[in-house]
């Protein structure tokens, strides 16, 4: 403020208002100029960081939803309490949100006049040359035979690279000031605005991306991804409406999984086709390998292969002869020994009245091992590969609420139905391949055999190879930023001895960022200046003026 | 691939002995540290002229043909004596010997992991105990590294220790015989991404522990009666800082690199390249605290010892990646394939 103690109160009321607009003014000013400043910038780092700890140990919905709704369970109000908090969903949450759009306009805030003064510096001669060159941290002096003029020839020669002025000072002194590294600020900037672009590209993915999850039979079974309805399971950014996928089918042809004697698995693959683009107009089918780390690309999108499992295959054969054969994806429930779990559920055939039809459906439900192993009549897998697959079912006859309007899982049975007495079991049974159950009333049901199928997931984001552009763009910026050093060298020559044949030279060296490392360079260069590089004449003129 | 089981034995072997002799060398190191107060400092001096300000030490002995400036002949005298009385320190030998069987036990080391991957066909870092192993290794090489360029060498003792502690904590708690890795990390990305993470983070070590120095040296400037005589032994605050900062400003795109590699790879092998997962979350928080390491030494106020405890938070982060959330939290890197 400029008022002096001399002007009346009224004085300082003309020169300085408060009004609220101007509060307000000084307040957003100070607002930027404190966000902007490194120091919050840092402290929004640190936030960044503590706000991004809950997601490492609690579940998160977007990665596990189930286990967070079992932490809940567990945990009651405190889980209640973490819920409301968002903690379970901590990079969407309000919190962390706020952090990360604080730190972008701090940064946004932060590059904007750092590139200003970027330009500008690069447009600056470098500075004077300090008046005493002894005080700079590296220093060297020597007195020459060659005159200032090729010393300082030598001098521009010796520096090409690095950018220089020269000066004449008014004792007739002439200096060289010369200045290099400017590849450090360089990429710097290059580096915070890459992760500004990475940050961005990533925000726009969130908001475009997609993926779908499905389980396909392989057995020539399709896929295609045409619309939702087509996955299991889809989780989608908001601005998908799931109308408009990229159009393409896999058809999955066989599975196989090697594994290693000590049950490991050693390799999966899937052998698919697919048709993309122009070849689902003209219905050519392309084949593929799809394995695991070797996700199939094609029209942008990818198509990964998750996970397999196992459709055993029931036959009914109903006491009037008709028969149904079905083989349902069963899901594991150890991912070590693929012991599974499911129910694949049948309807009578032919059967037109509904509440007759509602007494007489059936399904079997129970666990199916791929290598069975039996304590007493308990059935375990042994192991993960098909060796000797056996099932134990149960089989349940009546209304399994499949009409009931609500939808049920393909893995279970209606659990409400069995405590209603509305479906029953009628049936307890191990079976091996080949085995048969024969039910009181005359129906048959049979385990064929084993079907597998594989779970494929497909994945959209369109903005992932910007953001891997960015990532690289941001590495290379920031091993520049790192590793070229500001330093700058000043050389300083007056003429001395006999008639000012000869030269007093000074150098002198400062790195502008860590010390450590110049020495060596400066050592070097500061030699090579001082080289005596003077003729015969002068090379006599000097011993001479050595003596003296 | 079937795995080889002598040559898995020979790595077993080469790993137990190679903490054994780290173990001596640090017996050696600690000689050195208790006793050898007069070298070191001698040391010191002749490594200010390294890399401080009398630079023309490091010119070379040949004095320039003109009259050199001062500096410079005192600096070669110092460098001079310095030699001098390093010959003449018996607890200096200690140290150099230190060296020596550190290098041996590197080589042991060193050997471990080639046998380790010979034996099973793949590069070695494919589970815990693996990972573990290349950390300490790329802490091992960084500081004898770090050695050869700054007067620290008698701070050995304190590199060795928790290098020494994690060689044993892996090759007891965490141990796991030789296998080849399954289905997911089938992959070359398996050999850049945990090759680069794992070095970086070893290399972490190294600023930690000097930034540990540190935070003691000032506990000590603060209140002249604390760790009086650990502060005696130690090199100036700025030596430690120096040492600190180097390292990481090493470290660092190293590990971006092996960030970005492993969300390369996850594109490949998981369906997406990003998806917080409680791994990924911890590495993100690495970054961005040793991102704060570099912004704080760049801001006034924040130099010091608010950044050697941020470069410290940087490493506990480090270390509490690999065993809490390798260990505790389950997620899709739980490859740790501890029984
Ligand atoms: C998303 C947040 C940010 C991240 C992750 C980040 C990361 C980094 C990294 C890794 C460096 C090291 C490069 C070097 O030392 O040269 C750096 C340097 C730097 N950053 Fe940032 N930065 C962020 C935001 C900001 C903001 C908001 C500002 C301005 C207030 C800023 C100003 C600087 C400056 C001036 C340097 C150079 C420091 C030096 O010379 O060592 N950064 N940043």
């Amino acid at each position: 403020m400029t008022t002096g103690g001399d002007g009346g109160p009224a004085a300082r009321e003309r020169t300085y208002r408060d009004t609220p607009v101007r509060r307000m003014l000084a307040f957003a000013r100070n607002t930027w100029r404190g966000l902007t400043s490194m120091r919050v910038a840092l402290i929004l780092l640190f936030l960044l960081a503590l706000a991004a700890f809950p997601g490492a140990v609690l579940p998160q919905r977007m990665v596990d939803d189930s286990a967070v709704s079992r932490y809940i369970d567990d945990y009651g109000w405190w889980g209640r309490l973490l819920d409301r908090l968002q903690f379970f969903d901590v990079y969407g949450s309000v919190w962390f949100s706020a952090i990360y759009l604080l730190l972008l306009v701090s940064l946004v805030g932060c590059l904007v006049p750092r590139s200003a003064e970027y330009v500008r510096s690069m447009r600056a001669k470098p500075v004077l040359t300090p008046r005493n060159l002894a005080r700079m941290p590296h220093h060297r002096a020597g007195e020459l035979r060659a005159d200032p003029d090729s010393v300082i020839a030598r001098a521009h020669d010796r520096l090409a690279r690095w950018r220089r002025v020269e000066r004449t000072e008014q004792d007739g002194a002439r200096t060289i000031s010369a200045e290099r590294g400017y590849l450090r600020e360089t990429g710097n900037l290059v580096f915070h605005f890459a992760l500004l672009g990475l940050i961005i590209a990533f925000a726009v993915g969130h908001m475009y991306k997609y993926e779908g999850q499905v389980i396909v039979h392989a057995d020539g079974s399709e896929f295609c991804n045409s619309g939702i309805y087509a996955f299991d399971t889809f989780n989608a950014g908001l601005n998908v409406d799931g109308t408009g996928l990229t159009p393409f089918c896999v058809r999955v042809n066989d599975f196989e999984a090697d594994y290693l004697p000590n049950g490991q698995p050693d390799n999966y693959r899937a052998d698919i086709e697919y048709q993309s683009g122009d070849d689902l107009r003209d219905g050519t089918w392309r084949p593929y390998d799809l394995q695991v780390n070797h996700p199939l690309r094609t029209e942008g999108d990818r198509v990964y292969l998750l996970g397999h499992g196992f459709a055993p295959e029931f036959t009914v054969t109903f006491p009037d002869g008709q028969q149904r054969t079905k083989a349902t994806q069963w899901r594991p429930n150890d991912q070590v020994t693929l012991l599974s779990d499911g129910a694949t559920k049948f309807d009578p055939p032919g059967v037109t009245d509904a509440a007759e039809r509602r007494s007489s459906q059936i399904a079997i439900t129970g666990l199916f091992a791929p290598t069975a192993h039996f304590n007493g009549k308990i059935l375990t897998s042994s192991a993960p590969d098909l060796e000797d697959p056996a099932v134990a079912v149960d089989v349940m006859r009546g209304d399994l609420g499949i009409d009931s309007g609500y939808g049920q899982s393909i893995f279970e049975i209606d659990e409400k139905m069995v405590e209603q007495d509305r479906l029953e079991r009628v049936a307890r049974e191990n079976l091996r391949v080949g085995e048969e159950i024969e039910l009181d009333d005359g129906t048959r049901i049979s385990f064929d055999g084993v079907q597998r199928w594989a779970s494929l997931q497909v994945s959209h984001d369109p903005t992932q190879g910007w953001v891997l552009a960015f990532a690289i763009v941001m590495l290379v910026g920031l091993a520049a930023s790192l590793i070229v050093k500001r330093r700058r060298l000043w050389i300083r020559v007056s003429p001395s001895g006999d008639g000012g044949a000869g030269s007093l030279v000074h150098v002198g060296g400062l790195a502008r960022t860590d010390q450590a490392g110049y020495g060596e360079e400066f050592t070097r260069l500061a030699a090579d200046l001082l080289e005596d590089t003077g003729g015969e004449r002068d090379a006599r003129n000097g011993s001479e003026r050595n003596r003296s | 691939m079937p795995v080889n089981a002598t040559l898995s034995q020979l790595s077993d072997w080469s790993y137990g002995s190679a903490a054994a002799i780290y173990l001596l060398a640090m017996i050696l190191f600690l000689v050195e540290q208790a006793f050898g107060r007069k070298g070191r400092e001698a040391a010191e001096r002749a490594g200010a002229g390294r890399d401080g300000s009398a630079v023309a030490a490091a010119g070379g002995g040949e004095p320039p043909e003109g009259p050199a400036s001062t500096t410079a002949s005192t600096a070669a005298t110092m460098a001079a004596s310095a030699a001098e009385s390093r010959r003449r320190g018996r607890a200096e030998r200690f140290g150099s010997m230190g060296v020596a069987v550190m290098v041996l036990g590197m080589l042991l080391h060193l050997a471990a992991l080639v046998f380790r991957g010979w034996s099973t066909g793949r590069a070695p870092w494919g589970n815990m105990y693996e990972f573990l192993m290349v950390l300490c290794f790329a802490a091992v090489v960084t500081w004898l590294v770090v050695i050869s360029r700054h007067a620290v060498r008698h701070l050995s003792v304190f590199v060795l220790l928790p290098v020494v502690l994690l060689l044993f904590l892996g090759g007891t708690l965490l141990y796991s015989t030789a296998v080849p890795v399954q289905p997911a990390l089938q992959s070359y990305w398996l050999v850049i991404h945990v090759s680069t993470v794992a070095a970086a983070s070893g290399v972490f070590l190294v600023p930690g522990v000097a930034s540990v120095l540190y935070l003691f040296h000032s506990a000590h400037q603060r209140d002249p009666a604390r760790f009086a005589s650990l502060v005696r032994r130690l090199p100036s605050k700025e030596q430690l800082d120096r040492v600190a900062y180097r390292v990481t400003v090493f470290a660092f795109p190293v590990f971006t690199f092996g960030v970005i590699a492993g969300a390369i790879w996850a594109e490949s092998a998981w369906g997406r390249f990003w998806g917080w997962d409680p791994k990924e979350t911890v590495a993100f928080i690495t970054w961005v605290i040793y991102a704060a390491y570099l912004h704080a030494r760049a801001t006034a106020g924040w130099r010091g010892d608010r950044a050697a405890m941020i470069n410290i938070a940087g490493f506990a982060v480090v270390v509490f990646n690999l065993f809490f959330i390798n260990l505790v939290v389950a997620g899709l890197h739980s490859y740790a394939q501890v029984d």
